[in-house]
């Protein structure tokens, strides 16, 4: 009746006879009456395997999924290509089904695939120290300001770029409002981070400036200046990035970055209406003490023989508690495995390839588009695989009629930047194919 | 049996490829053209090299080197290591999941939409609470999430003085934790002599700033909090709120409900009650359930449905934001929904008494052999003590890693930290018999062994690919990462 329930009910006698006791119930008598739940639940029959396939495929199938769209959607989530190999690892259930490598011995698999991982973060952001995940984009960002307010003590002041994406800036909020922190935007000009407004908003009580790069309107950020306002005051400089940019452009740690953080889901996950992805955490040895989450370090077994832990563990919750870095304990790991062999797939050569071909296809769809009768490009300075058009037509109208020839648009801008009506937020991936942009082309210069 | 194994990094050839892509259809276009010098990267980052199958089997021999629940048995008290259902795995790689992004416009999303509104009525019935957010990644972060709730509503009420979550010393070490990052003050009650939380104890703590009091129950000794609704009238009669910890709900599915023994508050962790796999540390999903007046303090957006429409529902002024990107760990959560499926009312109670009762069994066994600090009925497991074969020095991590050595994850150890040498155990209810039995007489021969024979137990584990680590040099000089030039 129930495959995951292997007792027979003669084995449960069994079991009842060998506590010494004749009832399940006797098992349950330490729970007052007036909380015992004299019902039985309503949550229906049991379905057998066959039923739930039916019912999940129906479930599945009242969405309208993007394998049968060409999608321009992307706003923080992309649709790159996920190699095959990456979801057979996935499955391998000794990965899958494990929990949190604590018995080092039993988990070398893990804990190396992590130590791996860890590199390869830092490789691309250009920092000393990653750990293992976290959350997502967003929330690592809220655990950078929160970390940042711990190196610079008694600084209770985060600074943020209105360029960063609303959804995380919507997240760090709420931690910097719960966590009792003072929250300063500051407004752009052309695109990108206005300084000489930071100038103005920073204070020698901020904590951190956080910026995003590529922005969440595509641009690309002077980092560079913006590292030296942010050290000018003292106060740590973070930034969230697109790991599949950094194949390409600079690392924020080699421009004076001293946390980089960012959405990990275009390493090998699938967009999965939102989750779950992974956080990517980076930063310098100097605070590596702080970092939250979890962590793994190499070392060697009594015989010698090289092997990998957790590590810093005095830092986390079980160890320390109140006074951890961090609470988190559950993190990503699994969507951290597949960005290791996303990674390893993909290699030096693979990624910069998929950074190369979404930048030039983006760069393409931006000119051919921008030449069209009713559209512009919002902003004129360099950018990565998105970029923001302004348009004659409100967005929806045009994402309605983009719809009925199966092209999912771009974002509405519209709806987080008052300033920034009618402008549609447009991402391109290596995915995209120049008919595919030629054909939302066309079928834009159609819709006034 | 013991061997290093070398990393991605050592392998490979300069020039070797796994991928394959589309050729680049604008070959003349330079980047250099379109992004200035200076934000281009001038080094490139030190990724691997290798060929597709090098990739494949350098993971595929990391997998051999970890035990999963597919391994073998994994009592690892606290963290309900049940069977994850295979079935699940497949559903949730559905194209109309997978392939959905969190933008899209509700309409073309229904499936998704219709999935966690049925699923927060699931869990709404299961624990007794009105309404589920599904934002929360993890246990942990729904515990966050539930003290930024009783945080806006205790503000909203102008309870400014509110300042103190009292936590059990047996708790989670996120419990206080969490509180902290919220700005809260942490004060601890003790627990009495039968391993509950001391009444008395209680009352001295609750005062006019008692904001909360976090608690697990069954707790994590395993033990059900009796006087629950004495509790939670002490705490009421203050103001303050009964935040939930979802940890140990395995235990009492269809049997008891939190919402019915006066939490305002709960978080679940999908990933240990509701089946889904624990990944290696993660995801998980951690929803948080609240009673009717804390709805509007939720994380927006919550799912609303109209007639046969479904939406989302953003014009929440009083909520607290949000704590993650968009509506969580999606994925989880339709493999939670499969589970529960499978189960039906009848399934999931049969799972809490399954749970409870090959946790009273075990212990009932093992009971001659290790100390029981507290010896009552337990629910879904139970924390024995290594003293006794501590006396003889063979230490709880001794007990710990010999087990290794019979293909058997140990049980949390040295928590909760108010039991000495603490082997917590819970064996969840998707073990046989003959599991749980072989479990008994490998307990009983290392017991067995530590008084014969202690050396086989204190240089523990012999099978493993690499024998017992050195933490310490771990961190006190932290190697954390692959260089190039090493």
């Amino acid at each position: 009746m129930f495959p995951y329930l292997p007792h027979t009910k003669e084995e449960r006698e069994e079991l009842l006879a060998g506590i010494g006791i004749d009832s399940i119930d006797e098992l349950f008598t330490d729970i007052p009456d007036e909380v015992k739940l004299e019902r039985e639940l309503d949550l229906g029959q049991p379905l057998s395997e066959l039923e739930i396939k039916r019912r999940m495929e129906e479930l599945s199938g009242k969405n309208q999924d993007l394998s049968e769209y060409t999608s321009f959607l992307g706003a923080g989530f992309y649709d790159h290509y996920i190699p095959s190999v990456v979801d057979h690892i996935l499955l391998r259930s000794e990965f899958y089904t494990a929990y949190t490598p604590y018995q080092p011995e039993i988990s070398q698999g893990y804990l190396q695939a992590i130590f791996e991982y860890q590199t390869m973060i830092c490789e691309l952001t250009g920092l000393d120290v990653a750990n293992a995940s976290m959350y997502d984009g967003a929330s690592a960002t809220a655990e950078a300001a929160l970390m940042s307010t711990a190196v610079k003590r008694r600084r209770k002041e985060i600074v943020v770029s209105t360029t960063v994406s609303p959804e995380i800036r919507e997240v760090l909020v709420t931690y910097c409002s719960a966590a009792d922190l003072v929250l300063k935007e500051v407004d752009f000009n052309q695109g990108v981070t206005d300084h000489d407004k930071l100038k103005e908003v920073i204070t020698e009580e901020t904590a951190s400036v956080i910026v995003q790069n590529p922005n969440f309107f595509g641009q690309l950020e002077d980092l560079a200046q913006l590292a030296d306002l942010a050290h000018d005051v003292d106060a740590l400089f973070v930034v969230v990035a697109d790991p599949i940019s950094l194949a390409i452009l600079e690392a924020p740690g080699n421009l004076g970055a001293d946390i980089v953080v960012g959405e990990g889901q275009g390493l090998g996950n699938p967009q999965s209406f939102g989750g779950p992805h992974f956080g990517f955490f980076a930063t310098t040895k100097r605070n590596m003490r702080r970092i939250p989450g979890r962590v793994v370090g190499e070392t060697v077994d009594d015989e010698g023989n090289r092997g990998f832990v957790l590590t810093l563990q005095t830092r986390e919750q079980h160890i320390r508690r109140e006074r951890a870095t961090s609470n988190i304990c559950s993190n990503q790991a699994l969507n951290a495995l597949a960005a290791t062999v996303y990674l390893t797939l993909m290699g030096k050569k693979g990624l910069k390839e998929v950074a190369k071909q979404s930048l030039k296809k983006a760069h393409y769809a931006a000119e051919r588009i921008a030449k069209l009768d009713g559209y512009e490009l919002a902003f004129d300075g360099p950018f990565f695989k998105e970029f923001a058009i302004k348009t004659e037509a409100s967005v929806s109208e045009i994402n309605q009629e983009l719809l009925e020839d199966k092209i999912v648009g771009g974002y509405d801008l519209g709806n987080d930047y008052s300033q920034l009506s009618n402008t549609m937020l447009l991402a391109v991936t290596e995915k995209r194919t120049k008919e595919e942009v030629d054909k939302l082309a066309k079928r834009l210069e159609g819709i006034k | 049996m013991r061997k290093g194994k070398e990393l991605i990094f050592d392998l490979g050839k300069e020039g070797r490829v796994g991928f394959s892509l589309p050729e680049d259809e604008f070959s003349d276009m330079n980047i250099e053209d379109e992004i200035p010098a200076d934000y281009l990267r001038k080094e490139e980052p030190a990724l691997p090299e290798v060929s597709e199958l090098e990739a494949v089997r350098h993971f595929t021999e990391l997998s051999t080197r970890n035990h999963g629940v597919d391994s073998g048995f994994y009592p690892l008290g606290s963290c309900t290591m049940k069977y994850n259902a295979k079935v699940n795995e497949d559903v949730v790689r559905y194209s109309g999941f997978t392939n959905t992004h969190p933008l899209q416009p509700e309409g073309m999303v229904q499936g998704n939409l219709e999935l966690i509104y049925d699923m927060d009525r699931k869990l709404s019935e299961i624990t007794g609470m009105d309404r589920f957010t599904m934002q929360p990644a993890a246990g942990a972060h729904g515990e966050l999430t539930g003290l930024m709730i009783i945080k806006s509503y205790l503000k909203k009420q102008g309870a400014t003085e509110k300042t103190e979550v009292i936590v059990p010393d047996s708790a989670h070490g996120t419990n206080p934790a969490s509180a902290s990052m919220v700005g809260f003050k942490v004060v601890e009650v003790k627990s009495n002599k039968k391993g509950l939380v001391d009444i008395d104890a209680l009352k001295e703590v609750v005062s006019e700033k008692t904001a909360g009091l976090m608690l697990t129950n069954p707790n994590t000794l395993g033990l059900f909090e009796e006087d629950i609704t004495e509790m939670a009238e002490i705490v009421h009669d203050v103001g303050g709120l009964l935040y939930y910890d979802g940890a140990n709900a395995n235990a009492i599915m269809g049997k008891s409900r939190p919402g019915d023994m006066g939490f305002d508050v709960i978080h679940l962790n999908l990933h240990k009650t509701f089946g889904t796999p624990h990944g290696g540390g993660g995801p998980g999903s951690g929803p948080v359930g609240v009673k009717e007046e804390l709805v509007e303090f939720l994380p927006k957006p919550l799912v609303e449905k109209e007639e046969d429409k479904y939406y989302f529902n953003y014009d929440m002024p009083n909520s607290i934001g949000k704590v993650r990107s968009y509506y969580g760990n999606f994925g989880v959560v339709v493999k939670a929904y499969a589970y529960l499926l499978a189960l039906g009312a009848k399934g999931v109670e049969r799972v809490s008494e399954d749970a409870v009762l090959n946790a009273n069994y075990l212990k009932e066994k093992l009971k001659e052999y290790y100390e029981l600090p507290y010896d009552r009925v337990c629910k879904h497991e139970f924390v024995l003590s290594g003293k006794r074969q501590k006396e003889g020095k063979v230490a709880t991590l001794d007990i710990a890693k010999r087990l290794l050595d019979f293909e058997v994850h140990p049980p949390t150890i040295y928590f909760p930290l108010i039991v000495e040498e603490a082997l917590m155990v819970e064996p969840t209810e998707t073990e046989t018999v003959e599991t749980l039995n072989q479990f008994i007489d490998t307990m009983i021969q290392i017991a067995k062994e530590a008084e014969e024979n202690p050396e086989v137990v204190q240089k523990a584990p012999h099978n493993t690919v690499v024998s017992r680590l050195d933490e310490a040099t771990a961190a006190r000089k932290p190697k954390l990462r692959w260089k190039s030039e090493e």
